[in-house]
């Protein structure tokens, strides 16, 4: 005969409604044994002892939970419905109000979007600062004419670049707000390079730009970042 | 004519102060000794039954009209005391041997054989009890205070504590086992 394991003894004891058990119990003696001692330990337990409460506990209850309802407040007589249509048109006017004349774009806006949008829009102001960069790094150096031709798209990205930067400065984004403040401030030397001068002077700002983006590895940090923020807000 | 609690609940729900006052009056006891149970503790039962009538208020919305409304309010109490479980090792305060008030747990067992060596293994069992209680982790205890004392079945303790049905059969089932470990010296002493 197979006995009865531990688990079923206390299903047993629990669910008197379990036949099969029941029906072993009753006919092997080994196991109603086993059950009887199960039994008087968890009989034990039944009557474990708990602290009165008065008959008035209830009651005790209730005021002590009362005061931390968020109870319905008794309805005023004075106060009509068609009164509420000028109350709502003013706040209605004070809503948007407020939302034309706070500068809040992340307000409403999901974080998640919100950070979406902001990693998309760095990926694709790095990736045409990028063609720039790219353009004035592999200039020869006697062109005089390469900072002249990038300095109308320089000029294009430069606000655009302190957009993000201060969205990046106001998210906590300290990677992204440090890279843009080095690019901006690259792109605005090119923006504001002089339109007429000498072939010299241009070549010098040219190498000027050149010695920079080489020194702090400008274009690979901007290539990388670029990448890595797409990938990101894709994820998103 | 009295509410049911059903209908109280749908009342409280719409913001019926009285309904709801009803509801606290008729299940506050009740709600004690679960909380006593499941805590070990005179004043965090105390505090258990208040916030699981503040949460109960704020979740009546949810509260299906088909089903029990006790057995919701021992869910939300449950799930509380299993929090609260967590957060904080209660110690027992309570000492059922210095108890005063009203025949006690060893009494009651003494009742029908107050023989001395009775009375001794009942209060040898009454000693070690709240500590065998205590020595359960907080899932074993609140499953197997949901089984034993409040008859859920076991799928309604899975419900209540929000595990699987397994896992409350489980915990159920090791809380005997230490049970019977803890108390197996008062069983002992008498044989």
């Amino acid at each position: 005969m197979v006995h009865l394991q531990e688990e079923d003894l206390v299903e047993a004891y629990y669910d008197p409604e379990r036949e099969t058990l029941h029906k072993h119990l009753a006919v092997c003696a080994e196991c109603r044994d086993r059950f009887e001692q199960l039994k008087q330990a968890l009989d034990a337990c039944a009557e474990y002892t708990i602290p009165e409460r008065s008959a008035s506990y209830g009651a005790e209850v209730w005021a002590q939970l009362a005061p931390h309802l968020p109870m319905a407040k008794p309805r005023r007589t004075w106060l009509h419905w068609w009164m509420l249509g000028p109350v709502f048109a003013g706040l209605l006017i004070l809503a948007f109000l407020t939302g034309r004349f706070t500068q809040e774009p992340e307000t409403g806006i999901p974080a998640k979007t919100r950070d979406r949008v902001l990693l998309m829009a760095i990926s694709d102001h790095l990736e045409r600062s990028q063609i720039v960069l790219t353009e004035l790094s592999h200039a020869a150096p006697d062109d005089s004419a390469a900072i002249s031709r990038e300095r109308d798209r320089a000029r294009d990205l430069v606000d655009e670049n302190r957009l993000l930067r201060l969205s990046a400065r106001r998210l906590c984004d300290t990677a992204n707000a440090v890279l843009l403040d080095d690019l901006g401030r690259l792109l605005l030397d090119v923006a504001n390079a002089p339109a007429n001068s000498a072939p010299n002077v241009s070549q010098e700002t040219l190498r000027a730009v050149q010695d920079r983006l080489e020194d702090n590895s400008l274009l690979f940090k901007v290539r990388i970042t670029a990448a890595d923020a797409k990938k990101k807000g894709q994820r998103l | 004519m009295e509410w049911s609690d059903r209908e109280a609940a749908t009342e409280a729900c719409k913001g019926n102060q009285y309904a709801f006052r009803v509801l606290v009056e008729r299940h506050s006891h009740a709600l004690f000794r679960l909380a006593f149970r499941m805590t070990g503790n005179e004043q965090d039962a105390e505090d258990l039954v208040q916030d699981t009538f503040i949460r109960a208020y704020r979740q009546l919305h949810r509260f299906d009209s088909r089903a029990s409304f006790s057995t919701w309010l021992y869910r939300i109490c449950a799930n509380r005391a299993l929090d609260l479980l967590r957060a904080r090792k209660v110690r027992k305060e309570y000492q059922p041997a210095q108890n005063d008030e009203g025949p006690g747990w060893l009494e009651t067992v003494a009742a029908n054989d107050p023989s001395p060596e009775r009375l001794a293994h009942s209060r040898q069992l009454a000693d070690l009890l709240p500590s065998a209680l205590e020595n359960l982790t907080e899932l074993e205890r609140a499953a197997f205070v949901l089984r034993h004392y409040e008859g859920f079945d076991i799928q309604q303790v899975s419900e209540a504590l929000g595990v699987k049905a397994s896992a409350a059969k489980q915990s159920i089932f090791r809380a005997v086992q230490k049970l019977r470990r803890a108390l197996r010296p008062a069983w002992e002493a008498r044989a």
